[in-house]
């Protein structure tokens, strides 16, 4: 069919079109010509990285020398544009593929009963654990949610509630989106100053950490829980208004259980955010090899600072530190990713009941 | 997550419901401490953020009063000086980063908003967000231990065959752990962001645009050029300055994959590589005493102010136009 209309191909609308099988064809015959063309190059140790970017140009120029002789121009880009589009996305799988295969590849090694039991007082080169690590982590990060989420709900019960729209509430929504970008770093520094101001130069303990968090998580509490609030409908609020109740005691009673599952899956997220931050800890928090349960005093080592620390400052045989750092950062990724899990099952689970 | 319309009414600038009465009766206590509370809450997110930028400054101070001399004897240098190959690095790595992952983002946020089947789409943009949750220090682990490595042949080809272009040319890296490879981490890491600001803003195009576009005979690509990419070009721009003020303050990946000093040089494969300023405060801050850590503050400062002038602008070009308002 396609021999047949080829001559008037961009004249009419029933131009030529390749056939479906040409595309797919296409791209094997590059996968193919690509592994032959880099095993000839370099025999016997033939890159896949290198065969698969190599096989994408060949199939990019196939589908396009072949659209533009079949189809014509027009089309020949618009094909183009395809594979193109189709390529960003697989090329960014590539990172996150590889990243989760080595973090499981390299840290299921150390993942053993004794990384989550022991400390690393005292320990030189193998053996040791990240226990302190994520008691300090559980610590630093607790604190912070217990600081944030009022700080954040209430701030969203303004914005959402009171404020609505007004000069200040737009000047608070645009600076709260403002601090969702303060770098991580710029907030510990802010934490290490105001304790200095507090207890003198030098003063590095959890709390520190937990305040440097706070100001990186409440924006992002705020912005979540405004959205979900904003999410319940007026006909609730009205019909409490017309029964006599105080506007305080609707935002208590019916608009906060109302989009209550919303409200703590944000939170969640949140934390999913600030758990793995690692700047402002290592500045506020500090470094420490002893399990630490005080807060207020002394270094607390956490679980971000404990990756860095075992990479940044590893021992004369390095492996051990390598392992246990791929073995932190294996531990981090479980945390993040159940954390978002639950997050999101909590949201879809018990979704606010907005009368649809 | 586009945000709802608070009001019931279209074009009704007050909300549907608002309590009676805007002053709190003075029989109900309680309304009173709850309003002041919520309103409090929002004025004490201002000041945390005045707070911050008042105690770096104050922190700061010493090393930016004190004289050249001083700075040299107790602490890193003359501090314009000392920062200023910092700045660059900050700026390079940045824009190096952006270099990569806007064309990659805009094509995974069309692909998501317009190619790919409408079942799976949202599932495709769920993974892509899975790269926002890995924590930084992870990414940073990755970079030195992981991408490094791999990089490393490629650049010693790039060198060998393309060496005359400046920026591939100089002694290429025995290790891979160039500004190049920092460059590529920042870019994974910003990914996420400016592709999900760009899906938004891709899904907002009006679809009666499309359709029209369409129907007078236009492919798939010639519709989104001429509907979808003009609508979507101030939503573009502000995912960009978002995803550069990210990249800008994003410490733990550079920190971890360069060991750079203080050389401004634009070549990407050489072992001397420009530090930036987060990573250098976090590589120093530990062992850091006295004037130092006032320099190293006063530094922060400058990436705080730096990193606020580009939110800002972006937040601003956000609100400009309000049907953009995904941004988050």
């Amino acid at each position: 069919m396609s021999v047949t209309t080829r001559g008037v191909r961009s004249t009419t609308l029933t131009a030529g079109r390749l056939p479906r099988w040409a595309v797919p064809a296409i791209g094997v015959g590059s996968l193919a010509l690509a592994y032959i063309a880099v095993d000839l190059a370099t025999p016997g140790s033939a890159n896949p990285g290198l065969v698969v970017a190599l096989a994408f140009v060949l199939h990019l120029v196939g589908v396009e020398v072949s659209a533009r002789a079949v189809e014509g121009g027009r089309q020949a880009v618009d094909r183009r544009a395809v594979n193109l589009v189709v390529g960003a996305f697989l090329l960014a799988l590539v990172p996150l593929v590889s990243l989760l295969w080595e973090a499981i590849n390299q840290g299921i090694a150390r993942l053993d009963p004794q990384f989550f039991t022991y400390s690393m007082r005292n320990v030189v080169g193998a053996g040791g654990g990240a226990a302190h690590a994520i008691a300090g982590t559980l610590w630093v990060t607790g604190i912070a949610t217990l600081i944030s989420v009022p700080v954040g709900l209430l701030t969203a019960i303004y914005l959402a509630e009171y404020g609505r729209g007004n000069r200040t509430a737009k000047v608070i929504t645009f600076f709260v989106d403002v601090m969702t970008g303060i770098p991580s770093i710029v907030a510990g520094l802010f934490a290490y100053s105001l304790m200095s101001l507090l207890f003198g130069p030098g003063s590095v303990f959890g709390f520190a950490g937990s305040v440097a968090l706070a100001v990186l998580m409440i924006p992002v509490v705020v912005r979540s829980c405004e959205e979900l609030l904003r999410l319940v409908p007026n006909e609730l609020r009205e019909a409490a208004y017309a029964l006599g109740v105080p506007q305080w005691v609707t935002i208590l009673k019916v608009v906060v259980p109302t989009a209550i599952s919303g409200l703590v899956s944000g939170v969640i997220l949140s934390v999913a955010r600030v758990i793995g931050e690692t700047a402002p800890l290592m500045i506020a928090a500090g470094f420490t090899a002893s399990l630490n349960n005080n807060p207020l005093a002394h270094p607390m080592m956490t679980l971000p600072v404990f990756v860095y620390d075992s990479i940044a400052h590893p021992g004369v045989d390095v492996q051990p530190y390598y392992d246990r750092a791929w073995a932190g950062a294996l531990t981090l990724i479980g945390i993040v990713m159940v954390l978002n899990l639950v997050g999101r099952l909590v949201a879809r689970r018990f979704a606010p009941r907005t009368g649809r | 997550m586009t945000r709802p319309n608070p009001t019931a009414v279209d074009g009704d600038p007050r909300p549907g419901a608002v309590a009676p009465a805007s002053v709190p009766d003075p029989r109900r206590p309680g309304e009173a401490v709850f309003r002041r509370l919520a309103t409090g809450s929002g004025i004490a997110i201002l000041v945390i953020l005045a707070l911050v930028a008042a105690f770096l400054l104050w922190q700061g101070f010493p090393a930016l009063l004190a004289s050249p001399e001083v700075l040299a004897k107790q602490a890193y240098g003359a501090f314009g000086t000392w920062v200023l190959p910092y700045v660059f690095g900050t700026i390079w790595a940045a824009v190096l980063a952006l270099a990569m992952a806007v064309p990659v983002s805009i094509g995974i946020a069309l692909f998501i908003s317009h190619y790919a089947p409408r079942r799976i789409a949202q599932p495709l943009g769920y993974v892509i967000d899975l790269l926002a949750a890995v924590p930084s220090v992870v990414f940073g682990l990755w970079g030195r231990q992981v991408l490094a490595g791999a990089t490393q042949p490629l650049y010693e080809w790039l060198n060998t065959n393309l060496g005359w272009f400046p920026l591939f040319s100089g002694q290429v890296s025995t290790t891979g752990r160039t500004i190049l490879t920092a460059a590529i981490v920042l870019a994974v890491m910003v990914l996420p962001i400016i592709t999900s600001l760009c899906r938004e803003v891709f899904l907002q195009a009006p679809r009666l645009h499309e359709e029209a576009a369409l129907a007078l005979g236009a492919t798939r690509w010639e519709m989104i050029r001429m509907a979808v990419l003009p609508f979507a070009r101030p939503g573009i721009i502000a995912a960009v300055m978002l995803g550069l003020g990210r990249a800008l303050g994003e410490t733990m990946a550079v920190a971890m994959v360069l060991s750079g000093g203080r050389t401004i040089t634009f070549e990407l494969l050489t072992p001397d590589n420009p530090n930036t300023i987060a990573a250098t405060i976090a590589q120093n801050f530990p062992e850091a005493f006295g004037l130092k850590v006032n320099q190293l503050i006063a530094a922060g400062l400058v990436l705080f102010l730096v990193t606020l002038a580009v939110n800002m602008a972006a937040r601003w070009i956000v609100a400009r136009r309000a049907e953009y308002s995904g941004a988050n």
